[in-house]
């Protein structure tokens, strides 16, 4: 049977166990591509599309955490609560392709695949998430830094289901921004993704190295600034960004160009997130 | 390895027989179900000529593993007004020229459709954002725009 599709997440766990090649299917935006495109001829499919328990979240306000299901769509992270709790996720999830993609392509698809790219990572590492994973042998967590090992390379073993991503509920101003081509339908040539959240500014990269980068050294540089951020300020944070940046030349867009939109779009995040009315 | 399964398209149980197990839901409902409304171009989700809805969902059916599809609810171009007839988006489409080469008008209507099922009155920018994964390289999208613009209006008027 080539075409798995569990109805529960005990039986998705016991197939994972049973057939660790098989690929898995959540919303089929990336594997589809490959399978239509030759690129990938799959011996063995799991279907997470009749998985319910992977399609919720929780937004827990006496722990300030926010739970989001691997097969949650981009589309729920729009609007609502969740767009509330995580106002960059939100952010990030209406740049993601088009309607369409938004209402089939999934955060646990995002995290499966682990392109560098993948539009919610920024944010995931930004809010220092922790990836949840299950196999047979019980249940895994970590934090998204370690889950991420490389462009289109994570943590995830094949016996193991991503169940979900949690992370802190936003408690200060938080902001996504990517560069494309155009406004619509683009995978990212640049973005970033920046958290004032009270324990510290948080600023992740994406589209500029093999992994989702963090700045540590821009983060350093805004620490213990509040209020208003003057031009001189914002540019050197940009320029922390882009000296952390290891971007690379491919199909999509120059190294160079790369390192410069991301300080471009580190530095309008900050000047955005400290502006106050 | 050879697929047996059932889809459930515009209401009806539909059989597919001896399918590859990496077929999409565009294919599938092309080659093997005689419903060639939903058309082919990009393969990668980018054209939205293929749109389809799944579970209420309008999505690209290139990139839907039609195999996984089981129990669900797939509606397609042709389920609109199963009788044959326009509806309303659809005759609007050609009231208003928003048709050139065809190519991209099924997926266009199933993309209006949606969007004024769930809000009757968009702004502008709702109808640009709704209508922003399905391309059309003949119109220049003015005409679209006024074809929705005039289902909204008609609409409005029928509900007085």
């Amino acid at each position: 049977m080539p075409v798995l599709i569990p109805r529960s997440l005990d039986v998705a766990v016991e197939m994972a166990s049973s057939h660790p090649d098989a690929h898995i299917l959540a919303g089929g935006t990336d594997l589809m591509v490959e399978v239509n495109f030759n690129h990938r001829k799959p011996e063995t499919v799991l279907a997470l599309r009749h998985v319910d328990e992977l399609r919720g979240w929780t937004i827990d306000a006496a722990t300030r955490t926010v739970h989001i299901g691997s097969a949650v769509p981009f589309s729920e992270m729009e609007h609502g609560a969740l767009s509330e709790a995580l106002p960059a996720l939100a952010e990030a999830a209406r740049t993601v392709g088009s309607p369409q993609i938004r209402a089939a392509g999934t955060i646990g698809g995002n995290l499966g695949t682990c392109s560098p790219a993948g539009d919610s990572l920024p944010v995931l590492a930004a809010m220092e998430a922790t990836v949840h994973l299950r196999s047979t042998s019980g249940e895994r967590a970590m934090p998204f830094a370690e889950f991420m090992t490389g462009p289109k390379r994570n943590a995830r073993r094949g016996d193991e289901i991503i169940t979900g991503v949690s992370m802190p509920i936003a408690d200060g101003w938080q902001g996504y921004a990517k560069v494309g081509v155009r406004n619509a339908m683009v995978i990212s040539v640049a973005s970033a993704c920046l958290a004032l959240q009270s324990t510290g500014p948080r600023l992740a990269l994406g589209s500029v190295g093999p992994v989702i980068i963090r700045c540590h050294d821009a983060e350093a540089l805004v620490a213990d600034r509040p209020g208003a951020v003057d031009a001189a300020l914002a540019a050197e944070f940009g320029r922390l960004a882009a000296a952390a940046s290891s971007p690379i030349d491919d199909h999509r867009s120059t190294a160079a160009y790369r390192r410069h939109a991301v300080s471009v779009l580190a530095g309008r995040l900050l000047q955005r997130g400290t502006a106050r009315p | 390895m050879n697929e047996h399964y059932t889809l459930r398209v515009n209401g009806v149980e539909r059989d597919v027989c001896d399918s590859w197990i990496g077929e999409s839901l565009l294919y599938v409902l092309r080659e093997r179900l005689d419903l060639p409304g939903a058309k082919g171009a990009c393969e990668q989700g980018e054209c939205g000529s293929c749109t389809v809805f799944v579970d209420g969902a309008a999505v690209c059916s290139c990139l839907v593993l039609a195999a996984s599809a089981v129990d669900a609810e797939i509606a397609t171009v042709e389920g609109l007004n199963p009788d044959g007839t326009l509806t309303d988006v659809q005759e609007a489409f050609v009231r208003e020229g928003a048709v050139q080469c065809g190519f991209c008008t099924p997926g266009l209507v199933m993309a209006v459709h949606h969007l004024l099922d769930a809000e009757p009155e968009p702004s502008d920018l709702q109808v640009k954002e709704a209508l922003s994964g399905n391309i059309c390289r003949c119109t220049g999208y003015g005409r679209i725009f006024a074809a929705v613009d005039a289902v909204i209006a008609r609409r409005r008027d029928a509900a007085r």
